[in-house]
């Protein structure tokens, strides 16, 4: 997509969200919408790792997590407003993103993805006897008393998410298409040949989990304002991490917009069955879902568009 | 006196108990073309690895145009000159064939390369090897004489003074040999020095202007082609008692 | 109780929990360290076991070892053609790393989800007339729900490990993870024998459900902490080396059990994750493995 194109689109959407916010009363829309831009920053977090450079991970939450919690211990602390926990949050997951890296990265993908895990849970144990920040029995969380030119706080947020989501969507399109893309890729279709044409492996996939674990953490921390009611269990939640891989595989994990696509799709589809049906079916649709694609369209949809125009190409030709 | 490319020496390597190079010892200088021949199982692969940064050796010492790579990771020694090609291709798959050689040109050759062109000299290459006209075919359907040209041309897209072929012509028929041949030959009239591991042994005697022979780990002989072919430890070791 | 006791209850208490977790673990050190399938939805095979132990123990009164022994047939059955699913879908393409990986979480969330919609979220337990018994041995007690699984388990732990390495199937299934083209061109099918490994991998998976369900109550989500707990064991005691999978429970149940005693049973959790992480960062081939 073409640099023009893409900030011009950037613009709209974000023009278009805030006249929504003037022209709706009604929150719910919201509160859905913003679940579905914290999928799309996710998604497109989890890409950068899993999809450019191949390694995945199964720790999403475990990111996520940190970022809420660091939020909620800034804000108790020493009341801090959500920016500043925003920006704070955002270092210290990338910092945790670095060290993550550095302690499994040196190892096989299938360990890495293991290690990701592990250190998840670690982090939610160690969460859940910490009482500073409510231990396993949860915590409240003041939501905004600014609102600026908004409303509400919902719209705030609202608003906030679009900017964050577009933010970590540029960052993921100009990674890919730079000089640092191009060694990701050359470090997952074949990380030996990789080093020895000169791609420095290491560093690369340090950078790559340093920008996911950031971006993580800043998908986090507007959390515990959006919710009030802060608990390990929802915010180690396993569907925030399944939705981060079923996200980019739905939508095609070799592109930028592979994420965002699966992310909205995915998203509208989880919200929807929420209202209609219940919310514990959605850890059986993104099972199902991820299960599917992954067995029947492990290139996910943007794979699939790519196929039937190569079928057409070539029956036209 | 042409000046030293690599000195390998002492270089030894065990992988538990078995020792896989027994102080091995190995000098190249600028432009030349060794033959690195052996019985299956003497090393050579190992040989290289540890030239190349695969493999870390564990004593005796690599030095690289006068610098000393021994500890030095494989991406910072490809940046210092050493490009090789793997026995087994390993393109990358998901790349063209020009995109492929866009990789060692943007991180290898980072010094050496001119940054606004990549494409432009990757077409190049491409062009000196005669594959200009798979430039933009998908890497993963190549044909293996194909892959075997995209190797080199990918290790030469690195701008190597050294370059390691490793068996780069196993399994072809008798003209993809001398096609693959060939680019070897117009590789070193550009000023790189070549290390070839090979078992087409008439190849390896029309290519090589020296040849070390290993076997069991060791060096056994180091000279000319007809030296090594007269040689009877050389006879022994290949033909037995 | 004083402290020396404390400790030697903690012990005791340990090399039970330790043996008892070498059973969870068994399954995944075959299909991860034999076959090199991440089945990280092993330990919610377990739990299907044990609700399996529930339902005909609650409705029959069968005894749940016996449950968990009658149906590590079907469980084989179904290991048999789990590998079947991944075999095409994912082995025969070369796909393994990253889409086997997500298939298996995938297919982790299916099963728990629908033993949630089928049994919700409460705790389930079996009866049985040795559970609230307890063995006391000077100072030491061992509760019958700990001493029976934890002998059952070094039974099976046992009985696998013999049958690996004795018998001709099992010795095959040891090369099929050194070898695959050496054993095709010695006359046998790998995918044959991979199936029949991850059956065996599945089947155990029926009688440490079962087990489990011994020990402590149950409910869907109970599988997710022994992710992280297998995989640390298996991971410490060397891909590949079945024996070192039952040393590195022993160890990881021990350290739990202390650790349980002295700091609390809400840090329990992180011990198995915590070795992992220690493993993977200083020593990734384990205690036994092969470098």
């Amino acid at each position: 997509m073409k640099s023009k194109l893409f900030w011009l689109s950037v613009v709209l959407v974000f023009v278009l969200g805030f006249a929504f916010t003037k022209l709706s009363d009604n929150e719910f829309y919201f509160f859905a919408i913003y679940t579905i831009l914290q999928g799309v920053i996710m998604a497109v977090a989890w890409n950068i790792l899993g999809g450019f450079t191949g390694y995945v991970n199964f720790g999403s939450a475990g990111f996520f997590a940190v970022g809420v919690y660091t939020s909620v211990s800034l804000n108790k602390a020493f009341g801090l407003p959500l920016p500043a926990t925003l920006i704070v949050a955002g270092i210290i997951c990338g910092l945790l993103g670095l060290a993550a890296g550095y302690l499994t990265l040196r190892l096989k993908g299938v360990y890495f993805a293991i290690a990701t895990l592990a250190t998840a849970l670690v982090f939610e144990t160690v969460v859940n006897n910490w009482h500073f920040v409510g231990g396993a029995a949860g915590i409240f969380i003041q939501p905004p008393q600014y609102f600026f030119i908004f409303d509400n706080f919902i719209e705030l947020l609202f608003m906030l998410m679009l900017f964050l989501a577009i933010v970590a969507t540029a960052v993921s399109r100009y990674v890919s298409s730079s000089r640092l893309g191009m060694g990701l890729t050359a470090i997952r279709d074949d990380e030996t040949a990789a080093e020895c044409m000169g791609v420095p492996t290491l560093r690369l996939k340090l950078i790559s989990t340093t920008l996911m674990g950031a971006l993580m953490g800043v998908a986090g921390a507007p959390y515990p304002f959006f919710v009030s009611f802060v608990e390990p269990v929802s915010a180690f939640s396993l569907l925030i991490a399944v939705n981060a891989i079923a996200m980019p595989i739905i939508g095609g994990t070799l592109v930028w917009y592979g994420p965002v696509i699966g992310a909205l799709i995915l998203g509208v589809v989880l919200e929807t069955a929420t209202v209609t049906i219940s919310s514990e079916l959605n850890l059986l649709i993104v099972g199902i879902v991820l299960v599917a694609f992954i067995t029947l369209a492990p290139k996910g949809i943007v794979g699939l568009v790519e196929d039937f125009r190569k079928k057409k190409g070539a029956t036209n030709g | 006196m042409a000046d030293r490319v690599l000195d390998v020496t002492n270089l030894t390597k065990r992988f538990g108990g078995f020792v896989a190079l027994d102080e091995v010892n190995v000098h190249l200088d600028r432009g030349e073309r060794l033959g690195l021949i052996g019985p299956n199982g003497s090393g050579k692969t190992t040989l290289i690895n540890c030239i190349s940064g695969a493999l870390f050796n564990d004593d005796g010492s690599v030095v690289f145009n006068g610098h000393d790579i021994t500890s030095m990771p494989a991406h910072q020694r490809a940046h210092l000159g050493i490009a090789r090609s793997f026995q087994i291709p390993r393109p990358f798959k998901s790349m063209t064939v020009l995109e492929n050689l866009c990789v060692p040109l943007e991180y290898a050759a980072w010094d050496r390369a001119d940054h606004r062109h990549i494409s432009e000299q990757a077409m190049e290459i491409l062009e000196t090897v005669k594959f200009a006209d798979r430039a933009h075919d998908k890497s993963a359907g190549l044909t293996q004489v194909d892959m075997r040209k995209l190797e080199l041309a990918r290790a030469l897209a690195a701008k190597p003074t050294l370059l390691v072929s490793d068996e780069a012509m196993a399994g072809l028929s008798s003209s993809e040999v001398d096609e693959i041949l060939e680019i070897l030959m117009v590789l070193n009239q550009q000023g790189v020095a070549v290390i070839m591991i090979e078992h087409i042994m008439r190849a390896v005697m029309r290519y090589s202007e020296r040849i070390v022979v290993l076997d069991a780990g060791k060096k056994i002989a180091d000279g000319t082609p007809d030296e090594v072919i007269h040689n009877r430890d050389v006879e022994r070791a290949y033909l037995g008692e | 109780m004083s402290t020396l006791d404390l400790i030697l209850n903690a012990v005791v208490a340990g090399l039970m929990l330790g043996g008892f977790y070498a059973a969870v673990a068994l399954g995944l050190s075959i299909t991860f360290g034999q076959l090199d399938i991440v089945n990280i939805a092993h330990p919610t095979f377990v739990i299907l076991g044990s609700f399996v132990a529930y339902i005909l123990n609650n409705n029959f009164g069968i005894d749940p070892v016996l449950i968990g022994l009658l149906f590590m047939p079907v469980f084989y059955f179904l290991g048999t053609l789990l590998y079947r699913f991944y075999y095409v879908s994912f082995e025969r393409t070369g796909q393994e790393s990253l889409s086997g990986l997500a298939f298996f979480f995938g297919l982790m969330f299916i099963i728990e989800v629908i033993l949630i919609l089928t049994f919700g979220v409460d705790y389930r337990l079996v009866s049985a007339p040795y559970i609230g018994e307890t063995l006391h041995i000077g100072p030491v007690d061992l509760p019958y729900r700990m001493l029976v699984p934890a002998t059952i388990s070094v039974i099976m732990t046992g009985a696998v490990i013999l049958y690996l390495s004795k018998t001709f199937l099992g010795k095959t299934i040891l090369a099929v993870s050194q070898d695959r083209l050496a054993l095709q061109l010695m006359g046998a099918d790998p995918v044959k024998v991979k199936r029949i490994a991850l059956g065996i991998a599945i089947a155990t998976a029926s009688m440490a459900g079962a087990l489990l369900i011994i020990i402590q109550p149950v409910e869907p989500s109970v599988g997710r902490v022994y992710i992280g707990r297998i995989f640390a064991i298996v991971v410490l005691g060397g891909m590949g080396s079945i024996s070192g999978t039952f040393v590195a429970a022993i160890l990881i149940g021990v350290v739990e059990s202390f650790i349980s005693t002295f700091y609390g049973p809400s840090w329990a959790p992180a011990v198995g994750f915590g070795i992992l992480l220690l493993t993977l960062a200083v020593r990734p081939q384990g205690i036994f493995g092969r470098a």
